[in-house]
């Protein structure tokens, strides 16, 4: 097999195209791709070398971002088999959904003292455990890529709420 | 203190891998380059240099590796560095510059409580400057002082000329003020390998002395600027996980708060640049006296009259709370970024003069749950670590014994549709580093788009810094909302960003390298060249002369040794026109023309660019058939 800067984030770590992944290889294996192509290994070599060099690192760490990242990692999958996420076209949400995320604002925005956003990020928290669960089903279990796109689109909502949370609880430490 | 005191072993047991060697292929030990790491620090500065692979700082004549970050001048161009300088501090206050670091890449409105400050500050644009008796002077030139000094220390030394530094900065430092202290190398005729942050130089020097693996945080508080890393250490490899900090808060704080208390509490002011600078030294020396006992003395007479007071530890830890809990804030932060437990944390590392301050200890430790490893000198750390990094950049150590892998400690991103901030690249990702964005028109048959480039955490474009602008002209007319201009952020090894943007139906495309708004142009800089340092013309021609030398040498030794080792991917044809390529460098080995020498380097170098992908290849399999084991 020869890699190219153009093979896929999974050929690249030589990983299963898949979405339940080990962190712990997926960090061994960017140290030891970086530790073969990083510009300071070719310190002592042309401009030619440390060129190439630069590409692949950069390369590399690009696929180790989305990779370590689920939600990225997810959006990748349903790309690679037909079903862009494409979060512009697609408004539409669950109306569950939307009533949750209405109830959620209020609460973040009634929220005045650190134990309340606490209890908020704990909840925000646990809704994403199970929305990373049903993606691994949907992606690794049934194939189903048009439906997991559906659930990164949720999950991107859900991702930019909890950011919020954190935001604020950050202004109140300070 | 002594050089010998200063030096680090490598710990051979514990990891073996990182024993400096001289590689096979290397050229003869006369071609070793010598390069040395330079920590610049607000308070003081060191140069440090590995030898027989050994880092070590290297001491002045009267054997003290630590010079002061002063600049005294006088009237005619003559000037005093460090302690010389130091020691006129008080008595030429305006004159006598020190702390230049917290004025690098700032506007005299960044700079806070600088009424306090004994100079005669001049607000010029982009960057504040001071007006002394030798004429008007910027901080780079007065940090250029100092690394010049530093050079001079180092090529006495090995008598013989540098071939590079690593120069440290805060991990917290912006593109403005890593663009000055670039700036302020070249002025000292310094080739910079390399600007790597203060914690994780000391990470390095740390973690191969002794051994570590985990993670680790190092708290760096040192006279001018905090800053807090967490830092991976697998097996040599030195990734930074998260960095935060704030480049306007260190010891000199402490001493400006000490001050202003004392001199309420006696009711009196400092009005002259000598007062000014009196009681912040009688501060500072109040404060190291605390460090060791319970209360202190903080007694200088000014010009309206004798302050004298009587401080108890207690109450010197009360009035500068407030400076140590802004750093137990960032590491908060710090924390909340790396998605890390405090449980997860190997060991904690103190770094700079200031955690000598038994309060910021106990702080740290408490935080942690753990102890600070207070181990080695926290004085001489950074330089050690900065050492081991140039050393292993001019290419002399053997490939393979660490790797740095550094991130960017501040977002990068774009302006957009009211005055808001587009982030591209977010803080603490992985350099080097290219991320794209699509963008799109807002009027119809808009034909040009302005890229304003910013840097900084905040949601409007006024909070942030800017790095600079320029346009994409030339869009063919559309719909608003038609175009598909793709903006394209990269940042390479060095941390420098460039920024490309093209149109993506009509392939228009415009790009910048930027330099921020606050950095020197290449006028400044030859202007500032021929005021201070003009003898350096001559040298420069034949150490270029030398360095093509060199670089010839070497690519055709390293070019030598890929044949031998990966030769097999080429075909006959292929190896020929390599082999033609290097006897064309070969045949200019006595030349004197060293822009013929650079030519046809540069010819090997593009001649060889397929035999490195193919080799890089062939390196990338290995790694992921050969270290499967090591995976958990």
């Amino acid at each position: 097999m020869t890699l190219k800067l153009d093979s896929d984030d999974f050929e690249l770590f030589a990983i299963d195209r898949r979405f339940g992944q080990s962190r712990p290889v997926l960090d061994a294996r960017w140290r030891s791709l970086q530790a073969e192509v990083h510009p300071d290994r070719f310190a002592a070599q042309g401009g030619a070398a440390k060129r190439v060099a630069m590409q692949w690192a950069m390369r590399v760490n690009e696929a180790y971002e989305r990779l370590k990242d689920p939600l990225k990692r997810a959006a990748y999958l349903c790309e690679l088999n037909g079903a862009p996420i494409s979060a512009e076209e697609n408004t539409a949400m669950p109306s569950g959904f939307l009533v949750q995320q209405l109830e959620w604002r209020e609460s973040l925005e009634e929220a005045a003292t650190h134990e309340q956003l606490r209890t908020l990020a704990e909840e925000v928290g646990s809704r994403r455990e199970a929305a990373l669960e049903r993606l691994e089903r949907l992606l690794d279990v049934d194939r189903d890529y048009p439906a997991a796109a559906q659930e990164v689109r949720v999950l991107m909502f859900i991702e930019r709420f909890a950011h919020d949370v954190e935001r604020r609880l950050e202004a109140l430490e300070q | 203190m002594t050089s010998s005191g200063a030096s680090r072993r490598w710990n051979n047991n514990a990891m073996a891998l990182l024993q400096i060697s001289e590689p096979g292929g290397a050229p003869d030990p006369h071609q070793r380059r010598i390069a040395v790491g330079i920590d610049l620090g607000t308070t003081h500065s060191l140069v440090a240099a590995v030898r027989n692979g050994i880092a070590e700082c290297l001491p002045d004549d009267s054997g003290k590796v630590i010079l002061p970050s002063v600049v005294r001048y006088l009237a005619g161009g003559r000037r005093e560095i460090g302690r010389s300088a130091l020691a006129e501090a008080a008595n030429d206050a305006a004159n006598t510059i020190l702390s230049a670091k917290r004025f690098m890449g700032r506007g005299l409105s960044d700079i806070e409580g600088r009424e306090r400050l004994p100079y005669d500050f001049v607000d010029a644009p982009g960057m504040v400057q001071f007006r002394t008796a030798d004429g008007v002077k910027s901080p780079v030139e007065v940090s250029a002082e100092i690394l010049a000094k530093l050079r001079q220390r180092a090529e006495d030394t090995f008598a013989d000329d540098l071939f590079g530094a690593v120069i440290t900065v805060p991990a917290y430092f912006d593109e403005a003020q890593r663009q000055a202290t670039k700036d302020a190398a070249r002025l000292a005729n310094l080739n910079v390998l390399r600007l790597i942050s203060e914690p994780t130089a000391a990470a390095i020097a740390y973690g191969l002395e002794n051994g570590s693996e985990g993670l680790y945080a190092i708290y760096d508080l040192g006279g001018g600027t905090f800053d807090i890393s967490l830092l991976r250490l697998t097996r040599g490899v030195f990734e930074v996980v998260a960095t935060g900090g704030d480049s306007a808060l260190g010891g000199d704080d402490f001493d400006a708060a000490l001050a202003a208390w004392a001199l309420r509490e006696a009711g009196l002011s400092a009005e002259t640049p000598q007062d000014k600078r009196a009681v912040l030294v009688a501060a500072r020396a109040t404060k190291e006296k605390l460090s060791a006992h319970d209360h202190a003395e903080l007694a200088c007479p000014l010009s309206n009259g004798e302050l004298s007071a009587r401080v108890t530890r207690d109450r010197f830890e009360s009035i500068v709370q407030p400076l140590v809990d802004r750093t137990m804030a960032a590491i908060g932060k710090v924390m909340r970024d790396a998605k890390a437990r405090k449980s997860e944390v190997n060991g904690v590392v103190l770094v700079g003069g200031s955690t000598r301050v038994p309060m910021i200890q106990a702080a740290v430790g408490r935080y942690f749950g753990q102890a600070p490893l207070t181990n080695l000198n926290p004085d001489e750390v950074v330089a050690l670590g900065a050492a081991i990094q140039a050393n292993a950049l001019a290419g002399n150590a053997g490939a393979d014994e660490m790797l740095l892998l550094d991130v960017i400690p501040l977002s990068l991103g774009l302006e957009t549709m009211g005055g808001l901030v587009e982030r591209i690249i977010p803080r603490n990702s992985t350099i080097p580093t290219a991320r794209a964005q699509d963008f799109t028109t807002f009027t119809d048959g808009q034909t040009a788009m302005s890229i304003h480039v910013l840097q900084g955490e905040r949601e409007l474009v006024a909070d942030c810094r800017s790095l600079g602008r320029f346009e994409l002209r030339g869009i063919p007319p559309m719909v608003a909302g038609a175009a598909r201009i793709r903006v394209s952020f990269e940042v390479d090894a060095d941390g420098l960003l460039s920024v490309s943007a093209r149109e993506q139906t009509s392939n228009v495309e415009a790009s910048i390298s930027v330099k921020p708004s606050y950095g020197l142009s290449d006028d400044d800089i030859a202007r500032m060249l021929t005021d201070s340092f003009s003898s350096a013309e001559q040298d420069m021609v034949e150490r270029s002369l030398r360095e093509s030398r060199v670089d010839a040498e070497r690519m055709v030794l390293a070019t030598r040794s890929a044949l031998d080792a990966d030769g097999d991917l080429l075909s006959a044809t292929e190896r020929a026109a390599i082999e033609a390529l290097m006897a064309g460098v070969d045949g200019l080995r006595e030349s004197t023309d060293h822009h013929a020498i650079d030519a046809a380097v540069e010819a090997l170098a593009k001649g060889t660019e397929a035999f490195a992908a193919e080799r890089m290849n062939r390196g990338i399999r290995r790694a992921l058939s050969g270290r499967r084991v090591e995976d958990v």
